[in-house]
Parts: structure tokens; C-alpha cells; sequence
């Protein structure tokens, strides 16, 4: 069994126990540990379920490369699926949950799929339940759904919150062991800023575990004097529990930071992700051990060797009492020394080479452990936990030479550097025979926007797996990124480190390397996603030759884990089965982030009200208090109308119409672009922007303008005034202003780029108010302060002035066909204006009304909207507004577009008004019928609604349309759609539904 | 080719599946093909499929630079649809989407088409408009859809945000036969019929030139020698460009990076797919449980299958603003695939200035929906030098100003 | 994640300040202009993968749009310049020739 040791625990704190859950059983832990070493010292081997056979999981590994602990961890708000119990720390209160089974862990019936393994080889699903059709969806489907899956989908809204971090430095370093910490001192002695970055709650790695020395000193004092060195420098930011994620182009990339994972609820964000901005980034992230492929290495108890002793050393856990270790290299003899050390027993070491190892195997053969060469593992026995194992020949094919009992097997393949950062962003790799791994290939480095190399790899991360190489590189790779970031000092700071005599490992990719199919199929390589070694030799088979197309047909590499521990194996799997080299093969590509981040540090504080920012017009929260229903109009919010109590939207939208027709309206039209074009050459910069001849416009006056995109399609519309001798106010629609200031800036600054025009947007420098209905005369001259008279203030004239000792400029237009002012005031004052407005207009019978009420009243006068008349593929000729284009010019935005054939073309369809036989409203996007059906089995159509509303003024539904040859067919009775229903009839009309002679506007 | 079903699984599982054969064949290459398809991909693959099903056209090379299926066929959030505004559009999408119903029973593979439903949200009185007009149209071109209220998008989706407060759920298109399948059996599918007609599938066979005589293509030079062809169909997605260069031709495309990302997998907890325009955020949940999520693409050109960072952090916001449970969830992995965008994101299936030679690109972001239709249609093409599937599709439109614009229904083409 | 130095402020700029502005030098038809040149200027790209000239905004910042010469491939920056200009300036050429000899673009090389 698995236990707390009395001695060791250089991570834990035993004066500070610790409670949490499992399942609901009350555990007892230190504060310190992980949860993974926590279950570990309650005996709590089986952890979960795997993701296709629902065969039983423990833990392999002791950090992020883990694909077998996961749990859902923590209760609503603060639930998490799938969390590594390996990388989460234990706290006091930590409730854990075992994943992917029905209905215990300890008993699952979906473990009846590994019964049926055989059944189930890689791509199964591809080769079954074709037939019959429907079955796939209704019956197939939803089984595999439910039992793939792992943890729980979370319920609750995140009760957590998150925070985004910039950050600037010449240097980044991830990885916080010996490597980083070295390859940080040597950067920072340069004097520039250097950032360090450790994913665990704790500096040095692995070295103090592995028994290093550097400079003279154990691993952890060295550490301890390095972290004090570099603490103490105002050029360097260090982080631990915080994770270098991704590496993305021209120097930048993610940390993702894990302030409160192991103190929930104390109020701090639970995760930052930090954006880095740096010139050059070294990656000093070690390497991870590899598993063995041998039969029944899926079995809780079966974990790697250098895990084994982390547990032992670090947290003072024993995964076993018995434990065998079998290694192809001499790295894991370190394992069994720390556990002889321990008290705890091993009974054998089986080192698949057959001349052993050098110095480490000297000291277990005097420490008294059993080391066989040559030796690996037939088998390992047990269920739901290591019970023993038969040992054979690795150079056999699996016969039994011996069995031997034990709890524990401590299994390593070797080392894999963790090129994932520096892969990320396209460095490429070497494989090197000799070490039986991929190692950074240092002359394809990933390319920054100089063209050079930006990332550099030191220690083991680069193929290095002795302490004095490692930490002689972190120097020079540390030195190099700082002078290639700017350093200046020419000194390298070095370190030395002792190490012992090591022999080469011999890579062995199966074991033993004759396996029989039936030990091969019981072979795993990717632990979580059930992959075995068959199953890559089947995709082999069938001809997944490439290694993206292996991955993709077995899912080896695509669990949680992203293959940390499956990919080599499973490659050099595949090479074998194609008689290929490794290289040759290749690996699939490393994608970012290196282990999962959390989806809601991607968002930071961007969430719930502070989504995305809202505009807001000077009088926003006067509608706000008067019953405003809010419409989302590009970034503004526009009031779609005021519904008073006891009316629906609807009956409040009719009754402001009637009311502005009748009496007075109030709009906020603030909302409305802006812009102020200005200069010598101002007058033909519009007459190129607009179709209409603006440059002729007379000062005082004003012009509907239209604009077009330069492929001819109508863009933009308002009204032109021409304010002085070189000056023009451009109105814009009100999701336009940006855009449309954006566009005269590009033409002007990248093709008239001579002409002496300068624009300005200064829509939020005014607030603007119609005031619209025959009383909108009388309250301005309550008001009082300017002559508003026809006399003196024309339609289509404007006039600045004072309007209740408020200055603004007043223009005569008209969007809804009555008579109408518009006024600017500075938009400090707006809500003033607004206010005495309401208040002047008491007497007159003033309501405010919002956007649905404009569309109603703009529609009865066939007045046409952008985005609703307009889609992209309309222009201006469709729409009867030949009139706003001027024949008088060379040239305009959009007229060369216009003489292309599709365009100028009589057969387009045209805008008309629309009126059904029976006085309802079409429906919203309704298309005309046409007979017959096109080449592809479509109904023919001649037209389609582009407007449709209930007209309160005359009682009916109005619609604006655009029809095959409309104009020419004026009385015509067309059919259109209507969802759920027959066609309706409906007429082709003019659009000029009301007061057709504008003579309500012209008063 | 052994035919697959169950009892052929259960058969091989008694000898330790060692009946299974190549899926595909590794051939070495001919001189001589009457079609030459550049690019494995799933329309390479599908257009070579219908040119030997539908036209006894199977002296057929498929040439891939790389792996099969491994461009944006295999990188893609895998959303069929085809609740389409224009015409050309809902056609071809919707063969595609009638060719996916049968297409595991067609190709004797299962591709796992999964027609659990695609909704897309509106979010605002425009989008309400655009895809009630997108309704109306569906109505007349065949294409099953409705336009359905907030609660029922609740019923159909439990898990998403109705509620705003920044863009409540206002209402959604629903095509309830719309859904998702698995796309490298898409591929992989289409490549085993292929094979199994004897036609050429050559992976890791690079072009580099592409000979012409009198205006005509006469074969390719490849990294495995010359080959010649009657009849060149270029079906390369984002190296469209690229390889249209090489026989001497612009076409009307850019090329850039189109990203998206994957959670951990979870429990079944959605059931459709959720496309949501104004907030820029798509996902469904794969079968193996992970949230498949789309993001945006890179506003400049670039060949690199990654793309900007800042992307991934504006779709996985607004998800979260659709589906406040996403927060709890953890990326497990992002990529990016490049997508050929035109001048009017709508595709090309065209004749090109040279005779004997065919186009098929532009499908932007929305290219694996598509892909049977794609296929059936320019196989049509390249046979019969005319399809109704594609006639709207040509090249020629960029010059007259016969746009075929989708975004008019506040959609976008993913 | 591009960095871009804008030519105007002389600042390096995060793409996300930026505005993209796609194919730069394209040389503007107006009326009277034959059909395949209009296509052209509005629709025909060179989109290579490998060297391209490309238009940029400093949206962010001075509001400036210049030009950048870029690598679509690796991403490399080869310089930028204003926008002001028919042509790349030599010395944008000469950066070019530097790390890709006998480069050309369009007419330019």
C-alpha cells in the first residue's frame, strides 16, 4: 500500500495537516503537498477511469505531464473538471471527485469496453455502425458521447475572478530549475530586465531531488542563495506557480499565473495571464521521463521512476512498500537508491541493457539491491493495483523467467527534453540517436521579426541530462539571449556542477522487443485515451503512414495530457511498424499552451457588464430613467422606444408615431456621425467621397449625400452642410462614424495624399436633438434665442444660434417627413438642452420617441435606411436615387464600379412600396415568388421586402421592396413568403406611402 | 477493399486484426492521367470521388505536398450547414449537407455525420431581420430552416446565456438537419473510394511547375518527376494563389490564418451547434467531449498555421458571455489553419485562362461543409465543362460585378 | 503577434493598435478605365507566400497609415515606410536584397 513516511518531505510542512475530500471520504494531508502525494499517503492508489476502456488509473507521474490523475475538483462557483491532481496543491477544505465512471470508481460498468478491447481497435468507429443510417445519431452516437468525456460539465457561473497582466522585459526565462535559475543569473549580470518564470509553487526543480551539487554546495542551498541573489535585483521579475504557456510571434508570450488555485475564497484573482513582451526567451523547462511499453503497464502502481522518488523525497509519500524498478538508462537507479535509503524495499532493478550502468548501478549493487541486465518485464499482474510481475528476456519474446511479488513498479524509457516553447512558434528538431531524443536543432530556431532567432533553449530542455552541462549552458544560453537583447556586460557568469559516471541509455521502445501480439495489445503508450502499442501498429497497417494521420486514427497524443508521455513511444512505435527512422517519421506539430489554461483567464476581467464598452450619448441616462427598451446600435445604445406602464413595446411604438405626426417628438439623435471636413481642397475631396456634388453646395444650406464603396455599393448616407467657405459638416449614420473618418483618413493619406483636406470626428463632441412634429416650431421659439421661422431658417437651411442660453446650430431637415429641427449642442450641455426641452414642450404635448418610431415614420415617406434597404449588394441606382448621383463628375467613389455590366443593368431589382390586398404586414425578409425553379431545383423569386411595418399613421401595413422591373410595374400584384403560412398578395405601390407632396416638412 | 461493418470488425478481432488492409494505396506515379487533382484535401478528395462515381473518370492522380486531409480539411470546427441567404450558395451547401446524410453508407466509412441541429443567435433587430429574410429564402431554395424565439433556444441549448446584459438572445436561425461530422474521416473516406477505383492518391509529392503548351496545361512538374494530364483541377485551399502563380494566373484571393481551439473534454452537456455572429464565437461539443470553439481570422496575410493571440482572447470572451460555464473550462489546445479568403468570401469552382484547367478555392472559413458538394459540383465542372452547382461561381463575376455576398444576412461564412 | 514600428511616430506597435490595411502600391482605376484593370485594382492580390508589401494603420496611435515590407511566411519585418509613395524606398529595397537576393514583387525588385 501506499503510505506517509515518518521521514523526508522537503516540500511539506507536517506542523500544518490539512483536510480534504475524495469522493467524500475525509482525508488527511500537509500543507505542501499535492493532491496527487496527498491521496498517494492515504492509500489512495486508484484515482479514475481512462477515457475508452474505463480501465482503472493511478498516478504515474509528479507534475504536469500526468494523463491519469484527474478530478473534478472544488463545488459549483469553484468546480473545475478535470483538474491534475499532480499540479493541484492541497488545501484545507479541497473537495475532489473521481472522473468517468458509472456509478463508483471502484466499480464501473463501463469497464465492460475493455472486455470488449479487442472488439474496439483503433478507428473502430470508422469500420462500425454504418448501417442502419438513422442509427448513428439516435443510438450510436449518444452511447459514445456518454461514455467518453471525463469530468463533469460545470453548472454554476464562475464565482471567481481573473485579471490580464502586460509585461515588458529584454529577457524571459520559463522554467525556475537549476537551468532557469542559472540562465537568470547570467542574463540579469548583463543588466537587462530579465523575467523568471516557474510553473510549480517551487524553485530548483528537480536537482535536489536528483542529489546535484553545484558549486560546492547541495542543490537546494545553491538554489537558495541563487534565488536570494537574483531577488535582491531591481532588473528581474521571478514568478513561481506560474506557467510559461505559449510562445507566439515577434516576442510575445503567455504566462499563465495561478495566484489562488490553493487559496480560494481569499479574494485575490484566481489566475493572471501575463502578456509578455520580450526580445528573447529562454526555455529552460527539464524534460519528462518516459513510460515503457510493456504489458500492463496501465496499471495503477506502475508509475516512473523519477516520480517515485519525487513522492518519497519531496512529500515524504511512499507510492509502495515493494517496489521494482525496470530502466533502460541509469538515471532510475537513483529511484531504487532513495528507496532502499527510505526503508523501503526493492527487490530487484531490471535494466533492459545488457552491460548495465556505470557509477549508480555500482552503488545498488553495494547498497545490496538485485540488478538484473538485460531484463524487462513480460508482464505486470493485477487489477486495480500492481500486485507483481513476470520478468523475461528484452531481447525475448516475453517468456516467464521469474515472477516476483510488488506494489510499486518504477518504470523509465529515458528523457524527453520539453521542446514544446520552443516549437511552438516554429523551431524545428533534431533527433539524436545517441540520447534517443529530439533536442532543439539550434540553426532553425523560430524566427522573430528581425529575421533572427529569438528563443533559445538551455539545460535539459536542449538535449543536456547531466547537471554540469546543463548548468553550463543555462550560462551561455542566458548570456547569449541578454547580449542578443541588448546586454552589455561581457562577463559570463558560470557555475559548476559534479556529477557521477553515467552510461548511455539503449533505447527500447518495446518490451520485451519480440512481444507477442497478445502482450503488445495489453502495451499501453497513451494512457489516458487507451491507446496501445497494437493499435499504432494497426494504423501502420492500414496506411496512417504519417504521423499526424497515426495520432488522428488512434488518438495517441490527443488526452488532456497532449501526449507529455505518449508521443515519443508511440512514434518510434509507428517508425518500427513502417521500417522507417524516427526522424523520418517526424512528430506532430506542439501547439499551445503547454499544459491547459483556464478559458477565463483568456478573458480576464472582460466579462458580464464589462464585455465590451457601451457608448453612451450625453442624455443615456434620462432614457434610462424613463422606461428606455434599449437597442444595441454598433457600440451605442439607442432607446427603441419608451414604454410607459401598462403598454407593450408595440402599442408604445404607435403611440409615439402618432403623437410626433400629431403634435411633438423628441429624438436623440447624438448617436449620429459627426464629421467635419476642412481645407483648400475640401470641396473636391467630398465631391470623391460623395456621389453627389457637394463642392457646389451653397454655404448655409444643406444636401442629402450618398456614399458609395469604391465597388460601387451604396455605404453610407446623411446630410451635408456646408458651413463655410472651406468648411463641411458631414452626418454619417450612427454605426458609421468611425468607419466612414477611417475612410477619409486612408484616401486621403494613401491616394490624395497632396490634397489639403484634414477631417475630424467629433461625434462626441455634440449632443443632438430632433425636435419633430408641427408643434416642433413652438417650442423652439418658447425657447426663444433665434429666429426659427420658414423665413429665416428654411428646410435645408441651417443656422447657428442660442436656443434657451444654449449655443448650438440649428438645421432645417427632416428624416421624418414633418416639420423638423435638428440641434447641435456641445454634448456637455445636453442633457440640459434635453431636459428644457421636455419640460418647454410640456404644454405642446411632447413625448420622446426612439428608433422604431423613426423607422416607422422615415418608411412612410419611403425614405430609405442603410442596412435595411441596403445590404452590401445594393446601389444607389436600385434604390430610384439616381437623382444623388451627379452626372456632372468625372468621378466618384464608386461610379467606375457602377458601369460594370452586372450593374448597369436594367434587369436589377428595384425599390418600390408594397402593399398587401388584405392590409397586413408583410413579414420581415419575405421574398416575392416567381414561377418555375432555377437549374438547381430553386424556386424562382422577383423581388424581396426590405421594410415592413404596421403604419399607425394610415392604419395598415406598409413595406419597401426591391423588385424585378418595380417601377415599371405599379399595380402589379405580387405573392410573397410568409413562414408558416400560404403566400400572401401583395401590390407594387409607390414608397411615398405619406404626404407623397411633403408639404407637412415644408411649413 | 474489404467492405467495414461490424461483422468484419468482429471477425478481424479473432486474428488480431490482421485481415485490415491499407486504407489507401501508396502508389508510384504514372506518366500519364487523364485528370490531375492538386491537393489531398476533402474537395481534391471528393472531386476525384464524383469524377470516377459519376463519370467513369477514374485515371485520376490526387497529388498532396504534404499528408492527406492534413490542411484545413483536418483543422476545422467541422460545422455543416447550409442555411444560406443567396442562391448559388444554399445550392451547393445543401447538396453538400444532402450528400452528408448518406455519405457513410456512400463510402462504406463512417464519417459520423451527426445532424444534431446548428443555431444561429441574433443578438440584435438586425441580425432578427437578416435571418428571417435568410428563412424566407430557405423556404424557396429547399434548405430547412426556421427562425425560433429565445425560449426555444434555451430548450435546444440549456447551458447558453439568454440573458445578456451586453447582447441578450433575441431569437436564431435553427436548421435542425445541420450538425457536424467527423473530418478526418471526411478525408480519410473519400481517399479509401478514390484508391479503391484505382486512382492515384500521391502524398508527399510536392508540385513545382506546371507545363503548358498553346495555352493549354500539358502535366506538373513534381518533387517525383513529370507528369502529364489532360485535364488540371487545382484544388490547394490556401495556396491557391501559390500554385495559380505557377501556371500564370491572380486570382482574387488572400490568404490568412483562421484559428481555433479545443477544452478539455467534458461530459455531453450541448447537443447542438451554436454559431453566435454578433458576439464572434462558434461551438459544439465533439463526441469525444471537447467544446470545439471558432475563432477569427488574422486581418493580414500569412502562410503560418498559427494566428494572433489576441483573437483566441475575443472569442473565448464572448463564449463566455454566450455560455458563462465555458469560464470553468481550461484550453486544452489552439491552431490555426489558412484560409483562402475572395473578394466576396464566396468561393471559386471556375474555369481558368487556361483550357483544360480548373479552379476550385476561396472557401474561406466555411470550406468543410461544403465538401461534397464542392466535389460533385467541379466534378461536374471539370467533365462536363458546366455545372448548375457552380455556374455562379466563376471567376468571371469578379469583372462584372456579379458578387455573391452572404454577409448581407449579418452571417458570416464559418 | 506582429510588432510594427510605424514610420510617422516612430514607435513599435503591437498589431493589436495597428489596423491592417492589405496589399499595398495598388495603383487606383477610375472611370474610363478598361474592365480587367478595375478587377485588377480591386481585386486581384498578390498574396505570396514569401516577401509582400502591405498597407498598415497606426490606429492606435498617430493614425498615420504606412507601408510594410513583410515576409508572409516567416513573418520577418523588412522594414516599414510611409505611405506616401509609389514605391518602396531604396532603402526598404536594399534591406530586402540583404536577406532575400534577387527578391522581386510585382514590379518591383
Amino acid at each position: 500500500m501506499s503510505t506517509r513516511l515518518a521521514n523526508y518531505g522537503r516540500l511539506i510542512n507536517r506542523a500544518k495537516a490539512v483536510n480534504f475530500t475524495f469522493n467524500g471520504k475525509v482525508f488527511n494531508g500537509f500543507e505542501g503537498d499535492t493532491l496527487a502525494a496527498s491521496l498517494l499517503a492515504n492509500d489512495q492508489m486508484l484515482i479514475g477511469r481512462s477515457f475508452k476502456y474505463h480501465r482503472p488509473r493511478g498516478v504515474v507521474a509528479s507534475g504536469g505531464e500526468e494523463p491519469n490523475a484527474l478530478i473534478n475538483l472544488g463545488v459549483e462557483g469553484h468546480f473545475e473538471p478535470n483538474a491534475r491532481a499532480t499540479t493541484t496543491e492541497t488545501f484545507n477544505g479541497l473537495t475532489a471527485e473521481s472522473q468517468n465512471h458509472f456509478p463508483s470508481l471502484e466499480f464501473d460498468i463501463g469497464a465492460i469496453n475493455s472486455k470488449l478491447a479487442r472488439f474496439l481497435p483503433a478507428g473502430f468507429y470508422y469500420k462500425m455502425f454504418i448501417h442502419p443510417r438513422s442509427f448513428w445519431k439516435h443510438i450510436y452516437e449518444p452511447i459514445i458521447r456518454k461514455s467518453a468525456g471525463l469530468g463533469k460539465a460545470p453548472k454554476s457561473r464562475d464565482a471567481d475572478k481573473y485579471e490580464h497582466y502586460y509585461h515588458f522585459c529584454e529577457v524571459m526565462i520559463v522554467g525556475g530549475g537549476i537551468a532557469g535559475l542559472q540562465a537568470a543569473k547570467s542574463a540579469a549580470a548583463t543588466g537587462v530586465r530579465v523575467l523568471l518564470v516557474e510553473q510549480t509553487a517551487h524553485w530548483g526543480g528537480r536537482a535536489p531531488v536528483d542529489g546535484v551539487v553545484i558549486d560546492g554546495m547541495p542543490a537546494q542551498d545553491w538554489i537558495t542563495v541563487t534565488l536570494a541573489d537574483l531577488s535582491v535585483r531591481d532588473n528581474v521579475v521571478i514568478r513561481n506557480r506560474t506557467q510559461g504557456s505559449g510562445v507566439y510571434d515577434h516576442g510575445y508570450a503567455l504566462a499563465y499565473e495561478r495566484i489562488a488555485d490553493h487559496t480560494p475564497g481569499d479574494g485575490r484573482p484566481r489566475h493572471r495571464l501575463w502578456r509578455v513582451r520580450c526580445k528573447q526567451i529562454v526555455t529552460a523547462t527539464g524534460g519528462i521521463e518516459r513510460p515503457l511499453s510493456f504489458a500492463g503497464n496501465d496499471i495503477p502502481g506502475v508509475m516512473l521512476a523519477a516520480a517515485v522518488r519525487d513522492y518519497v523525497l519531496n512529500y515524504g509519500v511512499s507510492p509502495g512498500d515493494r517496489t521494482v524498478v525496470v530502466t533502460n538508462n541509469d538515471d532510475a537507479y537513483r529511484t531504487a537508491l532513495t528507496l532502499k535509503q527510505a526503508g523501503l524495499e526493492v527487490p530487484v532493478i531490471l535494466d533492459a541493457r545488457a552491460e548495465g550502468g556505470g557509477d549508480l548501478m555500482g552503488e545498488a549493487i553495494a547498497a545490496g539491491i538485485r540488478v538484473e541486465l538485460g531484463r524487462g518485464i513480460a508482464q505486470v499482474l493485477g487489477g486495480k493495483r500492481v500486485t507483481g510481475l513476470q520478468i523475461c528476456s528484452q531481447a525475448g519474446e516475453g517468456a516467464v523467467l521469474e515472477e516476483i511479488g510488488c506494489d510499486v513498479v518504477a518504470m523509465s524509457g529515458g528523457w524527453s527534453p520539453v521542446v514544446h516553447l520552443w516549437s511552438h512558434c516554429g523551431g524545428k528538431l533534431n533527433w539524436d540517436a545517441d540520447q534517443a531524443m529530439f533536442r532543439p536543432d539550434p540553426n532553425q530556431p523560430p524566427l522573430g521579426a528581425d529575421g533572427a532567432g529569438f528563443v533559445r533553449v538551455a539545460g535539459l530542455a536542449n538535449g543536456h541530462l547531466r547537471s554540469a552541462a546543463i548548468v553550463a549552458d543555462a550560462s551561455a544560453q542566458g548570456f547569449a539571449a541578454a547580449k542578443a537583447a541588448g546586454g552589455t556586460t561581457k562577463r559570463v557568469v558560470l557555475a559548476k556542477a559534479e556529477d557521477f559516471e553515467e552510461l548511455p541509455l539503449s533505447p527500447v521502445w518495446l518490451m520485451p522487443q519480440g512481444a507477442s501480439y497478445k502482450l503488445r495489445s495489453k502495451a499501453w503508450l497513451d494512457f489516458q485515451n487507451d491507446v496501445k502499442v497494437t493499435d499504432v501498429q494497426l494504423a501502420a497497417q492500414e496506411g496512417f503512414e504519417s504521423v499526424e494521420h497515426a495520432k488522428r486514427y488512434t488518438t495517441l497524443g490527443m488526452a488532456t495530457d497532449q501526449g507529455k508521455l505518449s508521443n515519443i513511444n508511440g512514434l518510434a512505435v509507428l517508425s518500427k511498424s513502417l521500417n522507417a527512422e524516427i526522424p523520418d517519421v517526424g512528430t506532430t506539430t506542439f501547439r499551445p499552451p503547454y499544459t491547459a489554461i483556464s478559458m477565463a483567464s483568456l478573458a480576464g476581467e472582460a466579462r458580464g457588464e464589462l464585455f465590451q464598452p457601451i457608448r453612451k450619448t450625453p442624455m443615456h441616462d434620462w432614457h434610462d430613467s424613463h422606461s428606455a427598451e434599449w437597442e444595441p446600435v454598433g457600440g451605442w445604445r439607442r432607446t427603441y422606444a419608451y414604454v410607459r406602464p401598462g403598454e407593450s413595446v408595440d402599442q408604445a411604438v404607435q403611440r409615439e408615431v402618432t403623437n410626433t405626426r400629431e403634435k411633438l417628438g423628441l429624438l436623440d439623435a447624438s448617436t449620429l456621425g459627426k464629421i467635419v471636413v476642412k481645407g483648400p481642397d475640401a470641396g473636391k475631396f467630398l465631391d470623391m467621397m460623395y456621389t453627389n456634388m457637394m463642392s457646389s453646395l451653397k454655404l448655409g444650406r444643406c444636401r442629402y449625400g450618398l456614399m458609395c464603396s469604391e465597388n460601387g455599393f451604396l455605404s453610407d448616407d446623411g446630410v451635408v452642410a456646408r458651413i463655410g467657405d472651406q468648411t463641411w459638416l458631414c452626418h454619417t449614420t450612427s454605426g458609421g462614424a468611425d468607419r466612414i473618418h477611417a475612410q477619409m483618413e486612408e484616401w486621403l493619406q494613401t491616394e490624395w495624399w497632396d490634397w489639403n483636406v484634414w477631417v475630424v470626428n467629433i461625434t462626441e463632441q455634440l449632443a443632438q436633438v430632433a425636435v419633430v412634429g408641427p408643434n416642433a416650431r413652438k417650442v423652439l421659439e418658447k425657447l426663444g434665442g433665434m429666429d426659427v421661422s420658414a423665413d429665416a431658417l428654411p428646410f435645408m437651411a441651417w443656422a447657428d444660434g442660442k436656443l434657451g442660453g444654449i449655443s448650438g446650430r440649428v438645421y432645417r431637415i427632416s428624416f421624418s417627413g414633418e416639420l423638423s429641427y435638428e440641434i447641435a449642442i456641445p454634448a456637455n450641455r445636453g442633457l440640459e438642452f434635453w431636459e428644457m426641452l421636455v419640460e418647454a414642450g410640456a404644454e405642446f404635448d411632447a413625448m420622446p420617441y426612439g428608433t422604431e418610431c423613426l423607422h416607422i415614420m422615415r418608411a412612410e415617406k419611403g425614405f430609405i435606411m442603410i442596412g435595411d434597404e441596403t445590404d452590401g449588394t445594393v446601389i444607389p441606382q436600385d434604390l430610384g436615387l439616381n437623382w444623388a448621383i451627379s452626372k456632372k463628375k468625372d468621378d466618384f467613389l464608386g461610379k467606375r464600379a457602377q458601369e460594370r455590366m452586372f450593374m448597369d443593368n436594367p434587369d436589377r431589382w428595384q425599390l418600390v412600396g408594397l402593399e398587401t390586398l388584405d392590409g397586413s404586414v408583410l413579414e420581415d425578409g419575405s421574398y416575392a415568388i416567381a414561377t418555375g425553379q432555377n437549374a438547381n431545383g430553386q424556386t424562382n423569386t422577383e423581388g424581396r421586402v426590405t421594410s415592413t411595418y404596421y403604419s399607425p399613421t394610415l392604419k395598415k401595413g406598409i413595406a419597401m421592396g426591391l423588385v424585378f422591373h418595380g417601377p415599371e410595374r405599379m399595380g402589379d400584384v405580387l405573392s410573397f413568403t410568409r413562414i408558416g403560412a400560404a403566400p400572401v398578395k401583395a401590390k407594387i405601390v409607390s414608397p411615398l406611402f405619406y404626404d407623397p407632396e411633403g408639404k407637412k416638412s415644408n411649413v | 477493399m474489404k467492405r467495414n461493418s461490424v461483422f468484419a470488425v468482429a471477425r478481424e478481432a479473432m486474428r488480431q486484426h490482421s485481415g485490415w488492409r491499407r486504407t489507401w494505396a501508396n502508389p508510384e506515379p504514372k506518366k500519364f492521367y487523364d485528370v490531375i487533382i492538386i491537393g489531398a484535401g476533402g474537395h481534391g478528395l471528393a472531386t476525384a470521388y464524383y469524377l470516377g462515381k459519376n463519370f467513369g473518370i477514374t485515371n485520376v492522380a490526387v497529388i498532396e505536398k504534404g499528408w492527406l486531409g492534413g490542411g484545413n480539411t483536418g483543422r476545422n470546427t467541422t460545422i455543416i450547414r447550409s442555411n444560406y441567404l443567396q442562391d448559388p450558395s444554399a445550392a451547393i451547401y445543401e447538396k453538400a449537407r444532402s450528400l452528408y446524410e448518406d455519405l457513410s453508407q456512400d463510402l462504406n466509412y463512417n464519417v459520423m455525420f451527426s445532424p444534431r441541429g446548428v443555431m444561429m443567435l441574433a443578438q440584435t433587430q438586425h441580425e432578427i431581420r437578416g435571418y428571417q429574410r435568410t428563412a424566407h429564402a430557405n423556404s424557396l431554395q429547399g434548405v430547412k430552416t426556421e427562425f425560433i424565439c429565445s425560449a426555444r433556444v434555451k430548450e435546444l441549448c440549456p447551458i447558453m446565456n439568454i440573458d445578456g446584459p451586453r447582447y441578450p438572445v433575441l431569437g436564431a436561425l435553427w436548421q435542425a438537419r445541420g450538425g457536424s461530422a467527423r473530418h478526418d474521416a471526411v478525408a480519410w473516406g473519400y481517399a479509401r473510394a478514390c484508391s479503391d477505383m484505382g486512382m492515384h492518391i500521391l502524398q508527399k509529392t510536392e508540385v513545382t511547375g506546371i507545363s503548358q503548351k498553346d495555352g493549354t496545361v500539358t502535366g506538373v512538374d513534381t518533387s517525383r518527376g513529370q507528369i502529364g494530364c489532360k485535364k488540371l483541377g487545382m484544388v490547394v485551399a490556401g495556396h491557391a494563389s501559390v500554385v495559380a502563380e505557377m501556371a500564370g494566373f491572380q486570382l482574387p484571393i488572400e490568404s490568412v490564418p483562421l484559428q481555433a481551439l479545443v477544452s478539455e473534454p467534458i461530459k455531453p452537456c450541448m447537443d447542438v451547434v451554436v454559431m453566435a455572429n454578433t458576439v464572434h464565437g462558434y461551438m459544439s461539443q465533439s463526441d469525444k467531449g471537447e467544446m470545439v470553439i471558432g475563432g477569427g481570422t488574422d486581418a493580414y496575410n500569412a502562410y503560418t498555421q498559427r494566428g494572433s493571440f489576441h483573437h483566441l482572447e475575443e472569442t473565448v470572451r464572448a463564449l463566455i458571455e454566450t455560455f458563462p460555464m465555458v469560464s470553468r473550462l481550461k484550453m486544452l489546445r489552439h491552431w490555426g489553419g489558412i484560409v483562402d479568403v475572395t473578394g466576396d468570401r464566396s468561393p471559386i469552382l471556375s474555369k481558368t485562362p487556361l483550357g483544360n484547367t480548373f479552379i476550385n478555392c476561396g472557401w474561406g472559413t466555411g470550406g468543410f461543409k461544403a465538401i461534397p458538394g464542392s466535389g460533385w459540383g467541379f466534378a461536374e465542372l471539370m467533365a462536363k465543362g458546366e455545372s448548375p452547382l457552380t455556374a455562379e461561381f466563376g471567376l468571371d463575376r469578379f469583372r462584372v460585378g456579379r458578387f455573391i455576398d452572404e454577409s448581407v444576412a449579418a452571417g458570416v461564412a464559418h | 503577434m506582429l510588432i510594427l514600428n510605424c514610420p510617422y511616430c516612430g514607435r513599435d506597435k503591437d498589431e493589436t493598435e495597428l489596423t491592417a490595411g492589405g496589399e499595398a502600391h495598388l495603383k487606383r482605376f477610375g472611370p474610363g478605365s478598361s474592365d480587367q484593370d478595375f478587377e485588377g485594382y480591386l481585386f486581384g492580390r498578390a498574396n505570396p507566400k514569401g516577401l509582400h508589401f502591405e498597407r498598415w494603420r497606426c490606429a492606435a496611435g498617430c493614425g498615420k497609415w504606412f507601408h510594410a515590407a513583410r515576409c508572409t511566411a516567416t513573418l520577418e519585418i523588412f522594414g516599414t515606410y510611409k505611405a506616401q509613395t509609389l514605391e518602396p524606398p531604396q532603402v526598404i529595397k536594399d534591406a530586402i536584397t540583404a536577406k532575400r537576393p534577387g527578391w522581386s514583387w510585382r514590379n518591383f525588385s
